[in-house]
Protein backbone atom coordinates (compact mmCIF):
# COMPACT_ATOMS: atom_id res chain seq x y z
CA UNK A 1 0.00 0.00 0.00
CA UNK A 2 1.20 3.47 -0.77
CA UNK A 3 1.64 5.80 2.16
CA UNK A 4 -1.79 6.93 3.12
CA UNK A 5 -2.87 10.49 2.98
CA UNK A 6 -3.54 11.89 6.39
CA UNK A 7 -6.75 10.37 7.57
CA UNK A 8 -8.65 11.60 10.53
CA UNK A 9 -8.92 9.09 13.31
CA UNK A 10 -11.76 6.61 12.81
CA UNK A 11 -12.31 7.40 9.16
CA UNK A 12 -11.62 5.03 6.32
CA UNK A 13 -8.70 6.04 4.16
CA UNK A 14 -9.51 6.91 0.54
CA UNK A 15 -7.62 3.88 -0.78
CA UNK A 16 -9.48 1.59 1.53
CA UNK A 17 -12.74 3.28 0.65
CA UNK A 18 -12.06 2.70 -3.02
CA UNK A 19 -11.33 -0.97 -2.49
CA UNK A 20 -14.50 -1.37 -0.47
CA UNK A 21 -16.54 0.44 -3.09
CA UNK A 22 -15.17 -1.76 -5.86
CA UNK A 23 -15.87 -4.89 -3.87
CA UNK A 24 -19.39 -3.73 -3.05
CA UNK A 25 -20.07 -2.89 -6.67
CA UNK A 26 -18.81 -6.27 -7.80
CA UNK A 27 -20.78 -8.20 -5.21
CA UNK A 28 -24.00 -6.28 -5.88
CA UNK A 29 -23.59 -6.65 -9.64
CA UNK A 30 -22.88 -10.35 -9.30
CA UNK A 31 -25.87 -10.66 -6.98
CA UNK A 32 -28.24 -9.03 -9.45
CA UNK A 33 -26.96 -11.20 -12.30
CA UNK A 34 -27.17 -14.21 -10.03
CA UNK A 35 -30.77 -13.59 -9.03
CA UNK A 36 -31.81 -13.09 -12.67
CA UNK A 37 -29.94 -16.20 -13.77
CA UNK A 38 -31.32 -18.23 -10.89
CA UNK A 39 -34.92 -17.26 -11.50
CA UNK A 40 -34.53 -17.95 -15.22
CA UNK A 41 -33.10 -21.32 -14.28
CA UNK A 42 -36.04 -22.10 -12.01
CA UNK A 43 -38.57 -21.13 -14.67
CA UNK A 44 -36.73 -23.29 -17.19
CA UNK A 45 -37.41 -26.33 -15.04
CA UNK A 46 -41.14 -26.12 -15.76
CA UNK A 47 -41.39 -28.09 -18.97
CA UNK A 48 -44.50 -28.19 -21.12
CA UNK A 49 -46.37 -31.41 -20.42
CA UNK A 50 -46.00 -32.69 -23.97
CA UNK A 51 -42.20 -32.53 -24.07
CA UNK A 52 -40.66 -35.80 -23.03
CA UNK A 53 -37.05 -36.38 -21.98
CA UNK A 54 -35.02 -39.21 -23.56
CA UNK A 55 -34.90 -42.67 -21.95
CA UNK A 56 -32.96 -42.80 -18.70
CA UNK A 57 -33.17 -39.06 -18.11
CA UNK A 58 -32.72 -38.36 -14.43
CA UNK A 59 -36.25 -38.27 -13.12
CA UNK A 60 -36.15 -34.96 -11.31
CA UNK A 61 -35.96 -32.16 -13.87
CA UNK A 62 -33.61 -30.13 -11.69
CA UNK A 63 -31.37 -33.15 -11.28
CA UNK A 64 -31.38 -33.66 -15.03
CA UNK A 65 -30.35 -30.06 -15.60
CA UNK A 66 -27.50 -30.43 -13.14
CA UNK A 67 -26.05 -33.11 -15.38
CA UNK A 68 -26.98 -32.31 -18.96
CA UNK A 69 -24.38 -30.22 -20.80
CA UNK A 70 -26.60 -29.84 -23.88
CA UNK A 71 -23.99 -31.39 -26.13
CA UNK A 72 -26.49 -33.20 -28.34
CA UNK A 73 -24.58 -36.50 -28.40
CA UNK A 74 -27.85 -38.31 -27.58
CA UNK A 75 -29.50 -36.54 -30.51
CA UNK A 76 -26.71 -37.73 -32.79
CA UNK A 77 -26.97 -41.26 -31.44
CA UNK A 78 -30.72 -41.52 -32.06
CA UNK A 79 -31.27 -43.49 -35.29
CA UNK A 80 -34.85 -42.28 -35.69
CA UNK A 81 -34.33 -38.53 -35.42
CA UNK A 82 -36.64 -38.57 -32.43
CA UNK A 83 -34.62 -36.35 -30.12
CA UNK A 84 -34.28 -32.62 -30.55
CA UNK A 85 -32.26 -29.99 -28.73
CA UNK A 86 -34.45 -27.27 -27.29
CA UNK A 87 -34.23 -23.92 -28.99
CA UNK A 88 -35.36 -20.65 -27.51
CA UNK A 89 -39.14 -20.64 -27.57
CA UNK A 90 -39.52 -24.38 -27.00
CA UNK A 91 -40.00 -23.61 -23.30
CA UNK A 92 -37.59 -26.39 -22.50
CA UNK A 93 -34.26 -25.48 -20.88
CA UNK A 94 -32.22 -24.19 -23.83
CA UNK A 95 -30.22 -26.83 -25.62
CA UNK A 96 -31.48 -29.78 -23.59
CA UNK A 97 -32.79 -32.87 -25.40
CA UNK A 98 -36.47 -33.74 -25.64
CA UNK A 99 -38.99 -35.22 -27.99
CA UNK A 100 -42.62 -34.70 -28.82
CA UNK A 101 -44.29 -38.08 -29.03
CA UNK A 102 -46.98 -36.97 -31.45
CA UNK A 103 -44.25 -35.94 -33.92
CA UNK A 104 -41.70 -38.74 -33.61
CA UNK A 105 -42.04 -41.18 -30.73
CA UNK A 106 -39.22 -43.16 -29.15
CA UNK A 107 -38.69 -46.45 -30.98
CA UNK A 108 -37.19 -48.06 -27.88
CA UNK A 109 -33.94 -49.40 -29.37
CA UNK A 110 -32.72 -52.48 -27.51
CA UNK A 111 -29.18 -51.13 -27.19
CA UNK A 112 -30.38 -47.64 -26.09
CA UNK A 113 -27.70 -45.72 -28.05
CA UNK A 114 -28.77 -42.32 -26.70
CA UNK A 115 -28.04 -43.37 -23.13
CA UNK A 116 -24.72 -44.89 -24.10
CA UNK A 117 -23.70 -41.68 -25.88
CA UNK A 118 -24.40 -39.44 -22.89
CA UNK A 119 -21.03 -38.38 -21.46
CA UNK A 120 -22.32 -37.03 -18.18
CA UNK A 121 -24.89 -39.50 -16.96
CA UNK A 122 -27.77 -37.07 -17.40
CA UNK A 123 -29.19 -40.13 -19.15
CA UNK A 124 -28.62 -42.73 -16.49
CA UNK A 125 -26.24 -45.45 -17.68
CA UNK A 126 -27.77 -47.92 -15.26
CA UNK A 127 -30.72 -48.18 -17.65
CA UNK A 128 -29.86 -51.23 -19.75
CA UNK A 129 -33.32 -52.66 -20.39
CA UNK A 130 -35.36 -50.24 -22.48
CA UNK A 131 -38.57 -51.83 -21.18
CA UNK A 132 -37.64 -50.36 -17.80
CA UNK A 133 -37.47 -46.83 -19.20
CA UNK A 134 -39.76 -44.29 -17.58
CA UNK A 135 -39.86 -41.38 -20.01
CA UNK A 136 -43.38 -40.67 -18.88
CA UNK A 137 -46.62 -42.61 -18.97
CA UNK A 138 -49.45 -42.75 -21.44
CA UNK A 139 -52.76 -41.43 -20.19
CA UNK A 140 -56.03 -41.82 -22.00
CA UNK A 141 -56.89 -38.19 -21.51
CA UNK A 142 -60.10 -37.97 -23.52
CA UNK A 143 -62.58 -40.76 -22.95
CA UNK A 144 -65.28 -38.76 -24.68
CA UNK A 145 -63.54 -38.85 -28.05
CA UNK A 146 -61.60 -42.12 -27.87
CA UNK A 147 -63.17 -44.33 -30.54
CA UNK A 148 -63.01 -47.41 -28.34
CA UNK A 149 -64.89 -45.58 -25.64
CA UNK A 150 -67.50 -44.69 -28.22
CA UNK A 151 -67.99 -48.40 -28.71
CA UNK A 152 -65.94 -48.79 -31.90
CA UNK A 153 -63.05 -51.17 -32.34
CA UNK A 154 -60.18 -48.82 -33.13
CA UNK A 155 -57.62 -50.51 -30.84
CA UNK A 156 -54.75 -48.79 -32.66
CA UNK A 157 -52.97 -47.61 -29.50
CA UNK A 158 -53.30 -51.07 -28.02
CA UNK A 159 -51.93 -52.73 -31.17
CA UNK A 160 -49.07 -50.29 -31.57
CA UNK A 161 -47.82 -50.52 -27.99
CA UNK A 162 -44.32 -52.08 -27.86
CA UNK A 163 -45.13 -53.52 -24.44
CA UNK A 164 -48.22 -55.19 -25.85
CA UNK A 165 -50.83 -56.42 -23.39
CA UNK A 166 -48.90 -55.13 -20.44
CA UNK A 167 -48.71 -51.35 -20.79
CA UNK A 168 -52.10 -51.09 -22.46
CA UNK A 169 -54.84 -53.68 -22.05
CA UNK A 170 -58.37 -53.69 -23.35
CA UNK A 171 -60.89 -54.02 -20.56
CA UNK A 172 -64.35 -55.12 -21.53
CA UNK A 173 -67.38 -53.26 -20.29
CA UNK A 174 -70.92 -53.30 -21.47
CA UNK A 175 -71.92 -50.48 -23.71
CA UNK A 176 -74.70 -48.57 -21.93
CA UNK A 177 -75.71 -46.85 -25.15
CA UNK A 178 -76.67 -49.94 -27.09
CA UNK A 179 -77.13 -52.16 -24.04
CA UNK A 180 -75.98 -55.18 -26.00
CA UNK A 181 -72.50 -54.37 -27.29
CA UNK A 182 -69.17 -54.12 -25.52
CA UNK A 183 -66.76 -51.29 -24.95
CA UNK A 184 -63.13 -52.32 -25.17
CA UNK A 185 -61.64 -49.77 -22.88
CA UNK A 186 -57.89 -49.10 -23.53
CA UNK A 187 -56.37 -49.09 -20.07
CA UNK A 188 -52.82 -47.96 -19.36
CA UNK A 189 -50.83 -49.67 -16.65
CA UNK A 190 -48.16 -47.17 -15.72
CA UNK A 191 -46.12 -49.92 -14.10
CA UNK A 192 -45.28 -51.29 -17.55
CA UNK A 193 -45.55 -48.15 -19.68
CA UNK A 194 -42.18 -46.72 -20.79
CA UNK A 195 -43.60 -43.47 -22.10
CA UNK A 196 -42.30 -44.10 -25.61
CA UNK A 197 -45.31 -42.35 -27.11
CA UNK A 198 -46.09 -44.83 -29.88
CA UNK A 199 -49.74 -44.86 -28.79
CA UNK A 200 -49.97 -41.08 -28.88
CA UNK A 201 -48.33 -41.03 -32.29
CA UNK A 202 -50.66 -43.68 -33.68
CA UNK A 203 -53.92 -42.35 -32.26
CA UNK A 204 -56.11 -41.83 -35.30
CA UNK A 205 -57.91 -38.76 -33.99
CA UNK A 206 -57.05 -35.25 -35.11
CA UNK A 207 -55.79 -34.62 -31.61
CA UNK A 208 -54.64 -37.71 -29.77
CA UNK A 209 -57.01 -39.01 -27.11
CA UNK A 210 -54.12 -40.86 -25.49
CA UNK A 211 -51.07 -38.80 -24.58
CA UNK A 212 -47.76 -39.42 -22.94
CA UNK A 213 -47.33 -37.17 -19.94
CA UNK A 214 -44.41 -36.74 -17.57
CA UNK A 215 -44.84 -38.94 -14.52
CA UNK A 216 -45.06 -35.99 -12.17
CA UNK A 217 -48.02 -34.69 -14.18
CA UNK A 218 -49.73 -38.00 -14.80
CA UNK A 219 -49.32 -39.90 -11.58
CA UNK A 220 -50.86 -39.58 -8.18
CA UNK A 221 -49.11 -40.88 -5.12
CA UNK A 222 -50.61 -42.61 -2.14
CA UNK A 223 -49.84 -41.24 1.28
CA UNK A 224 -46.67 -43.00 2.39
CA UNK A 225 -48.40 -44.25 5.52
CA UNK A 226 -51.32 -45.73 3.59
CA UNK A 227 -51.79 -49.46 3.82
CA UNK A 228 -54.21 -51.21 1.49
CA UNK A 229 -56.40 -53.25 3.80
CA UNK A 230 -56.93 -56.13 1.42
CA UNK A 231 -53.21 -56.52 0.79
CA UNK A 232 -52.43 -56.37 4.48
CA UNK A 233 -55.19 -58.93 5.10
CA UNK A 234 -53.55 -61.31 2.67
CA UNK A 235 -50.04 -60.73 4.00
CA UNK A 236 -51.24 -61.30 7.51
CA UNK A 237 -53.55 -64.16 6.59
CA UNK A 238 -56.31 -62.40 8.46
CA UNK A 239 -57.15 -59.03 9.92
CA UNK A 240 -54.30 -57.09 11.49
CA UNK A 241 -56.41 -56.26 14.51
CA UNK A 242 -57.99 -59.18 16.28
CA UNK A 243 -61.59 -59.19 17.38
CA UNK A 244 -62.44 -56.30 15.17
CA UNK A 245 -66.11 -55.54 15.19
CA UNK A 246 -67.38 -56.04 11.70
CA UNK A 247 -70.46 -54.08 10.87
CA UNK A 248 -72.83 -55.62 8.34
CA UNK A 249 -72.01 -54.71 4.74
CA UNK A 250 -74.99 -53.68 2.74
CA UNK A 251 -75.13 -53.02 -0.92
CA UNK A 252 -77.48 -50.36 -2.21
CA UNK A 253 -80.93 -51.85 -2.49
CA UNK A 254 -80.04 -54.59 -0.08
CA UNK A 255 -83.11 -54.82 2.07
CA UNK A 256 -82.02 -57.65 4.33
CA UNK A 257 -82.68 -56.37 7.84
CA UNK A 258 -79.82 -56.53 10.29
CA UNK A 259 -80.21 -59.90 11.82
CA UNK A 260 -77.85 -59.54 14.71
CA UNK A 261 -75.80 -62.40 13.37
CA UNK A 262 -72.17 -61.32 12.91
CA UNK A 263 -71.09 -61.24 9.34
CA UNK A 264 -68.63 -63.73 8.07
CA UNK A 265 -65.12 -62.26 7.63
CA UNK A 266 -65.06 -60.24 4.45
CA UNK A 267 -64.09 -62.20 1.44
CA UNK A 268 -61.17 -60.64 -0.38
CA UNK A 269 -61.00 -62.22 -3.70
CA UNK A 270 -58.53 -60.12 -5.66
CA UNK A 271 -59.73 -59.39 -9.12
CA UNK A 272 -56.79 -59.43 -11.49
CA UNK A 273 -56.29 -55.89 -12.64
CA UNK A 274 -54.51 -57.07 -15.75
CA UNK A 275 -57.12 -59.49 -16.91
CA UNK A 276 -56.95 -59.21 -20.59
CA UNK A 277 -60.13 -58.50 -22.39
CA UNK A 278 -60.73 -60.99 -25.14
CA UNK A 279 -61.18 -59.07 -28.28
CA UNK B 1 -4.44 3.01 -22.20
CA UNK B 2 -5.44 3.36 -25.75
CA UNK B 3 -5.91 6.78 -27.13
CA UNK B 4 -8.69 6.64 -29.64
CA UNK B 5 -7.60 8.33 -32.84
CA UNK B 6 -10.24 10.07 -34.83
CA UNK B 7 -12.07 8.00 -37.38
CA UNK B 8 -11.44 6.65 -39.93
CA UNK B 9 -8.41 5.22 -38.24
CA UNK B 10 -5.47 3.98 -40.22
CA UNK B 11 -2.57 2.40 -38.50
CA UNK B 12 0.86 3.82 -38.94
CA UNK B 13 1.83 1.45 -41.69
CA UNK B 14 -1.30 2.23 -43.65
CA UNK B 15 -0.77 5.94 -43.21
CA UNK B 16 2.79 5.78 -44.43
CA UNK B 17 1.84 3.56 -47.32
CA UNK B 18 -0.98 5.92 -48.26
CA UNK B 19 1.43 8.83 -48.14
CA UNK B 20 3.73 6.89 -50.42
CA UNK B 21 6.55 7.10 -47.91
CA UNK B 22 7.11 3.40 -47.87
CA UNK B 23 5.46 0.34 -49.29
CA UNK B 24 3.10 -1.52 -46.99
CA UNK B 25 3.53 -5.16 -46.30
CA UNK B 26 1.29 -7.49 -48.20
CA UNK B 27 -2.25 -8.04 -46.95
CA UNK B 28 -1.44 -11.64 -46.10
CA UNK B 29 1.52 -10.66 -43.99
CA UNK B 30 -0.39 -7.96 -42.18
CA UNK B 31 -3.21 -10.37 -41.36
CA UNK B 32 -1.62 -13.78 -41.23
CA UNK B 33 -2.60 -14.65 -37.66
CA UNK B 34 -6.04 -13.18 -38.09
CA UNK B 35 -6.55 -15.33 -41.17
CA UNK B 36 -5.11 -18.37 -39.44
CA UNK B 37 -7.47 -17.84 -36.52
CA UNK B 38 -10.49 -17.52 -38.79
CA UNK B 39 -9.37 -20.68 -40.52
CA UNK B 40 -9.04 -22.45 -37.18
CA UNK B 41 -12.49 -21.28 -36.06
CA UNK B 42 -14.02 -22.43 -39.34
CA UNK B 43 -12.26 -25.79 -39.19
CA UNK B 44 -13.56 -26.38 -35.66
CA UNK B 45 -17.13 -25.80 -36.84
CA UNK B 46 -16.55 -27.76 -40.03
CA UNK B 47 -15.41 -30.82 -38.10
CA UNK B 48 -18.82 -30.87 -36.43
CA UNK B 49 -20.68 -30.09 -39.64
CA UNK B 50 -19.39 -32.74 -42.04
CA UNK B 51 -21.60 -35.28 -40.28
CA UNK B 52 -24.96 -33.57 -40.51
CA UNK B 53 -24.20 -32.11 -43.96
CA UNK B 54 -22.43 -34.95 -45.76
CA UNK B 55 -22.84 -37.95 -43.49
CA UNK B 56 -19.11 -37.96 -42.79
CA UNK B 57 -18.95 -38.08 -39.01
CA UNK B 58 -15.77 -36.65 -37.56
CA UNK B 59 -16.87 -34.95 -34.37
CA UNK B 60 -20.27 -35.44 -32.77
CA UNK B 61 -21.84 -33.22 -30.16
CA UNK B 62 -21.05 -29.58 -29.58
CA UNK B 63 -18.26 -27.57 -28.05
CA UNK B 64 -19.79 -28.30 -24.64
CA UNK B 65 -19.00 -31.96 -24.96
CA UNK B 66 -17.99 -33.92 -28.02
CA UNK B 67 -16.77 -37.23 -29.30
CA UNK B 68 -14.21 -37.38 -32.09
CA UNK B 69 -14.19 -40.48 -34.29
CA UNK B 70 -15.92 -42.29 -31.45
CA UNK B 71 -12.72 -42.42 -29.41
CA UNK B 72 -11.68 -38.95 -28.23
CA UNK B 73 -14.05 -37.42 -25.69
CA UNK B 74 -13.75 -33.69 -25.03
CA UNK B 75 -15.71 -31.74 -22.45
CA UNK B 76 -15.64 -28.10 -21.49
CA UNK B 77 -13.98 -27.93 -18.05
CA UNK B 78 -16.04 -24.91 -16.98
CA UNK B 79 -19.18 -26.90 -17.75
CA UNK B 80 -17.88 -29.76 -15.62
CA UNK B 81 -17.09 -27.33 -12.82
CA UNK B 82 -20.66 -26.03 -12.83
CA UNK B 83 -21.93 -29.60 -12.89
CA UNK B 84 -19.89 -30.40 -9.81
CA UNK B 85 -21.14 -27.19 -8.16
CA UNK B 86 -24.65 -28.43 -8.92
CA UNK B 87 -23.68 -31.65 -7.12
CA UNK B 88 -23.89 -34.06 -10.02
CA UNK B 89 -21.03 -36.52 -10.31
CA UNK B 90 -20.69 -37.24 -14.03
CA UNK B 91 -19.84 -40.40 -15.91
CA UNK B 92 -16.16 -41.06 -16.50
CA UNK B 93 -16.40 -39.97 -20.12
CA UNK B 94 -17.14 -36.35 -19.19
CA UNK B 95 -14.39 -36.29 -16.58
CA UNK B 96 -11.85 -37.73 -19.00
CA UNK B 97 -12.94 -35.28 -21.67
CA UNK B 98 -12.63 -32.31 -19.35
CA UNK B 99 -9.20 -33.49 -18.20
CA UNK B 100 -7.92 -33.73 -21.77
CA UNK B 101 -9.20 -30.24 -22.57
CA UNK B 102 -7.89 -28.80 -19.30
CA UNK B 103 -4.42 -30.27 -19.73
CA UNK B 104 -4.23 -29.07 -23.32
CA UNK B 105 -5.15 -25.47 -22.56
CA UNK B 106 -3.17 -25.40 -19.31
CA UNK B 107 -0.07 -26.38 -21.25
CA UNK B 108 -0.60 -24.50 -24.49
CA UNK B 109 -2.46 -21.29 -23.76
CA UNK B 110 -5.66 -20.93 -21.78
CA UNK B 111 -7.26 -18.20 -23.76
CA UNK B 112 -6.20 -19.61 -27.10
CA UNK B 113 -9.67 -21.10 -26.70
CA UNK B 114 -11.09 -17.58 -27.00
CA UNK B 115 -9.17 -16.48 -30.07
CA UNK B 116 -8.67 -19.71 -31.98
CA UNK B 117 -11.72 -21.86 -31.18
CA UNK B 118 -14.66 -19.92 -29.74
CA UNK B 119 -17.37 -19.08 -32.31
CA UNK B 120 -18.23 -15.86 -30.47
CA UNK B 121 -14.81 -14.40 -31.21
CA UNK B 122 -15.62 -13.58 -34.86
CA UNK B 123 -18.90 -12.05 -33.66
CA UNK B 124 -17.29 -9.67 -31.18
CA UNK B 125 -14.44 -9.00 -33.59
CA UNK B 126 -17.06 -8.03 -36.15
CA UNK B 127 -18.67 -5.74 -33.59
CA UNK B 128 -15.30 -4.11 -32.95
CA UNK B 129 -14.65 -3.75 -36.67
CA UNK B 130 -18.10 -2.22 -37.19
CA UNK B 131 -17.41 0.14 -34.31
CA UNK B 132 -14.26 1.35 -36.05
CA UNK B 133 -16.02 1.66 -39.39
CA UNK B 134 -18.85 3.67 -37.86
CA UNK B 135 -16.28 5.80 -36.09
CA UNK B 136 -17.91 5.27 -32.69
CA UNK B 137 -15.80 7.32 -30.34
CA UNK B 138 -17.18 6.37 -26.97
CA UNK B 139 -15.91 3.19 -25.42
CA UNK B 140 -19.22 2.94 -23.62
CA UNK B 141 -19.46 1.01 -20.42
CA UNK B 142 -16.03 -0.26 -19.47
CA UNK B 143 -16.18 -2.53 -16.46
CA UNK B 144 -12.87 -3.70 -15.06
CA UNK B 145 -11.25 -6.59 -16.88
CA UNK B 146 -11.60 -8.53 -13.62
CA UNK B 147 -15.40 -8.32 -13.75
CA UNK B 148 -15.43 -11.64 -15.57
CA UNK B 149 -14.25 -13.37 -12.42
CA UNK B 150 -17.29 -12.04 -10.58
CA UNK B 151 -19.46 -13.46 -13.39
CA UNK B 152 -17.55 -16.74 -13.15
CA UNK B 153 -18.15 -16.91 -9.41
CA UNK B 154 -21.80 -15.99 -9.92
CA UNK B 155 -22.31 -18.79 -12.43
CA UNK B 156 -20.83 -21.29 -9.98
CA UNK B 157 -22.83 -19.97 -7.02
CA UNK B 158 -26.09 -20.03 -8.99
CA UNK B 159 -25.27 -23.55 -10.18
CA UNK B 160 -24.76 -24.59 -6.58
CA UNK B 161 -27.95 -22.89 -5.36
CA UNK B 162 -30.30 -24.01 -8.12
CA UNK B 163 -28.64 -27.39 -8.62
CA UNK B 164 -28.41 -26.92 -12.37
CA UNK B 165 -25.72 -25.87 -14.84
CA UNK B 166 -26.59 -22.19 -14.73
CA UNK B 167 -24.43 -20.54 -17.37
CA UNK B 168 -25.73 -22.87 -20.07
CA UNK B 169 -29.03 -20.99 -20.00
CA UNK B 170 -27.43 -17.89 -21.44
CA UNK B 171 -24.08 -19.05 -22.79
CA UNK B 172 -23.81 -17.48 -26.27
CA UNK B 173 -20.89 -19.77 -27.16
CA UNK B 174 -22.84 -23.01 -27.05
CA UNK B 175 -25.90 -21.26 -28.44
CA UNK B 176 -23.95 -20.16 -31.49
CA UNK B 177 -22.59 -23.65 -31.80
CA UNK B 178 -26.00 -25.28 -31.59
CA UNK B 179 -27.37 -22.78 -34.07
CA UNK B 180 -24.78 -23.86 -36.61
CA UNK B 181 -24.54 -27.56 -35.84
CA UNK B 182 -28.11 -28.33 -34.74
CA UNK B 183 -30.03 -25.55 -36.44
CA UNK B 184 -31.33 -23.99 -33.23
CA UNK B 185 -31.51 -20.63 -34.92
CA UNK B 186 -33.71 -18.88 -32.35
CA UNK B 187 -30.77 -19.18 -29.96
CA UNK B 188 -28.93 -16.75 -32.22
CA UNK B 189 -30.89 -14.06 -30.36
CA UNK B 190 -28.31 -14.29 -27.61
CA UNK B 191 -25.47 -14.13 -30.11
CA UNK B 192 -27.03 -11.05 -31.69
CA UNK B 193 -27.40 -9.57 -28.21
CA UNK B 194 -23.68 -10.00 -27.60
CA UNK B 195 -22.92 -8.36 -30.95
CA UNK B 196 -25.13 -5.36 -30.21
CA UNK B 197 -23.78 -5.13 -26.68
CA UNK B 198 -20.21 -4.96 -27.98
CA UNK B 199 -21.18 -2.56 -30.74
CA UNK B 200 -23.23 -0.01 -28.86
CA UNK B 201 -22.95 -0.60 -25.13
CA UNK B 202 -19.42 -1.61 -24.33
CA UNK B 203 -16.37 -1.64 -26.58
CA UNK B 204 -14.82 -5.12 -26.38
CA UNK B 205 -17.38 -5.62 -23.64
CA UNK B 206 -18.23 -9.29 -23.74
CA UNK B 207 -15.08 -11.27 -24.43
CA UNK B 208 -12.69 -8.92 -22.66
CA UNK B 209 -14.73 -8.03 -19.59
CA UNK B 210 -17.64 -10.33 -18.87
CA UNK B 211 -17.42 -13.81 -20.37
CA UNK B 212 -16.90 -16.33 -17.56
CA UNK B 213 -15.91 -19.08 -19.97
CA UNK B 214 -12.96 -17.01 -21.15
CA UNK B 215 -12.20 -16.21 -17.52
CA UNK B 216 -12.15 -19.90 -16.70
CA UNK B 217 -9.83 -20.70 -19.59
CA UNK B 218 -7.66 -17.74 -18.56
CA UNK B 219 -7.30 -19.13 -15.06
CA UNK B 220 -6.65 -22.56 -16.48
CA UNK B 221 -3.83 -21.20 -18.62
CA UNK B 222 -2.17 -19.17 -15.85
CA UNK B 223 1.08 -21.07 -16.35
CA UNK B 224 0.66 -21.94 -20.02
CA UNK B 225 3.72 -22.24 -22.21
CA UNK B 226 2.87 -20.57 -25.50
CA UNK B 227 3.27 -16.83 -25.12
CA UNK B 228 3.89 -13.76 -27.18
CA UNK B 229 7.06 -11.86 -26.46
CA UNK B 230 7.90 -8.25 -27.23
CA UNK B 231 11.36 -9.54 -27.92
CA UNK B 232 12.33 -6.49 -29.97
CA UNK B 233 10.77 -3.98 -27.64
CA UNK B 234 13.86 -1.81 -28.03
CA UNK B 235 12.73 -1.15 -31.59
CA UNK B 236 9.25 -0.04 -30.58
CA UNK B 237 8.49 3.50 -31.68
CA UNK B 238 5.25 3.76 -29.72
CA UNK B 239 2.90 3.98 -32.65
CA UNK B 240 0.26 2.38 -30.38
CA UNK B 241 -1.09 0.18 -33.15
CA UNK B 242 -0.78 -2.96 -31.02
CA UNK B 243 -2.74 -1.35 -28.20
CA UNK B 244 -5.45 -0.28 -30.61
CA UNK B 245 -5.89 -3.73 -32.04
CA UNK B 246 -5.43 -5.83 -28.91
CA UNK B 247 -8.63 -7.15 -27.30
CA UNK B 248 -6.91 -7.03 -23.90
CA UNK B 249 -4.58 -4.03 -24.23
CA UNK B 250 -3.74 -4.00 -20.53
CA UNK B 251 -1.57 -7.08 -21.05
CA UNK B 252 0.88 -5.40 -23.41
CA UNK B 253 2.46 -2.62 -21.38
CA UNK B 254 4.24 -4.73 -18.72
CA UNK B 255 6.11 -6.52 -21.46
CA UNK B 256 6.51 -3.74 -24.00
CA UNK B 257 7.36 -0.91 -21.59
CA UNK B 258 8.87 -3.03 -18.83
CA UNK B 259 12.50 -2.94 -19.90
CA UNK B 260 13.41 -0.24 -17.40
CA UNK B 261 11.69 -2.06 -14.58
CA UNK B 262 13.48 -5.24 -15.55
CA UNK B 263 10.29 -7.02 -16.49
CA UNK B 264 10.28 -9.93 -18.88
CA UNK B 265 9.55 -9.12 -22.52
CA UNK B 266 7.12 -12.04 -22.52
CA UNK B 267 3.43 -11.13 -22.21
CA UNK B 268 2.67 -13.22 -19.15
CA UNK B 269 -0.82 -12.00 -18.28
CA UNK B 270 -3.37 -14.79 -18.33
CA UNK B 271 -5.76 -12.34 -20.02
CA UNK B 272 -3.69 -12.48 -23.24
CA UNK B 273 -5.61 -14.53 -25.79
CA UNK B 274 -2.47 -15.28 -27.86
CA UNK B 275 -4.39 -14.13 -30.90
CA UNK B 276 -1.25 -12.79 -32.53
CA UNK B 277 -2.96 -9.63 -33.73
CA UNK B 278 -0.11 -7.51 -32.27
CA UNK B 279 2.35 -9.49 -34.37
CA UNK B 280 0.17 -8.83 -37.40
CA UNK B 281 -0.03 -5.08 -37.04
CA UNK B 282 3.48 -4.30 -35.87
CA UNK B 283 5.63 -3.36 -38.83
CA UNK B 284 8.73 -3.30 -36.63
CA UNK B 285 8.55 -7.00 -35.77
CA UNK B 286 8.52 -6.25 -32.08
CA UNK B 287 6.39 -9.26 -31.21
CA UNK B 288 6.69 -12.94 -31.89
CA UNK B 289 5.29 -16.23 -30.66
CA UNK B 290 7.54 -18.01 -28.22
CA UNK B 291 7.41 -19.86 -24.90
CA UNK B 292 7.06 -18.30 -21.49
CA UNK B 293 10.68 -18.86 -20.44
CA UNK B 294 12.17 -17.21 -23.51
CA UNK B 295 13.76 -14.06 -22.11
CA UNK B 296 15.83 -13.36 -25.19
CA UNK B 297 15.66 -9.89 -26.67
CA UNK B 298 16.84 -8.35 -29.86
CA UNK B 299 18.29 -4.90 -29.56
CA UNK B 300 17.78 -3.78 -33.12
CA UNK B 301 14.28 -4.13 -34.34
CA UNK B 302 14.09 -5.43 -37.82
CA UNK B 303 11.19 -4.64 -40.04
CA UNK B 304 9.18 -7.13 -41.94
CA UNK B 305 10.29 -5.50 -45.10
CA UNK B 306 14.00 -6.00 -44.60
CA UNK B 307 13.86 -9.13 -42.49
CA UNK B 308 11.08 -11.28 -43.70
CA UNK B 309 9.49 -10.53 -46.96
CA UNK B 310 12.67 -9.88 -48.85
CA UNK B 311 11.24 -6.69 -50.33
CA UNK B 312 13.58 -3.78 -50.52
CA UNK B 313 12.33 -0.42 -49.44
Amino acid sequence: MSPKSATPEGLVSPERRKVLETAARGVVGAGVVGVLLGSYQKSAEAMPALTIRPPGALADEAKFLSACVRCGLCVRACPYDTLKLADLGDHVATGSPFFVARKIPCEMCDDIPCVKACPTGALDHSLVDIDKAKMGTAVLVDEENCLNFLGLRCDVCYRDCPVLDKAITLEIESNPRTRKHAIFRPTVHAEHCTGCGKCEKSCVLEEAAIKVLPLKVARGELGRHYRLGWEEYQKNQGPLIKDVIDLPDRAPGDVTPPSGVPDAPPIFKPVSPFKRGTP
Amino acid sequence: MTAMPSAPRLNREARLAAAGEMPGRSFLLRNRYLLLRRLSQIVVLALFLTGPLFGLWIVKGTIASSMTFGVLPLTDPFMLLQMLAARHWPEGLAILGALIVAVFYALVSGRAYCSWVCPINPVTDLAFWTREKLGLQSKGWQPRPGTRFFVLATALVVSALTGAIAWELVNPITMAFRAVVFGSVASLTFVAAVFLFDLFVARRGWCSHLCPVGAAYGLLGSAALVKISAHARAACDHCMDCYAVCPEPQVISPALEGAKKGLSPVILSRDCTTCGRCIDVCDRTVFRFTHRFDLSETAQGGTHRSNCSGETP
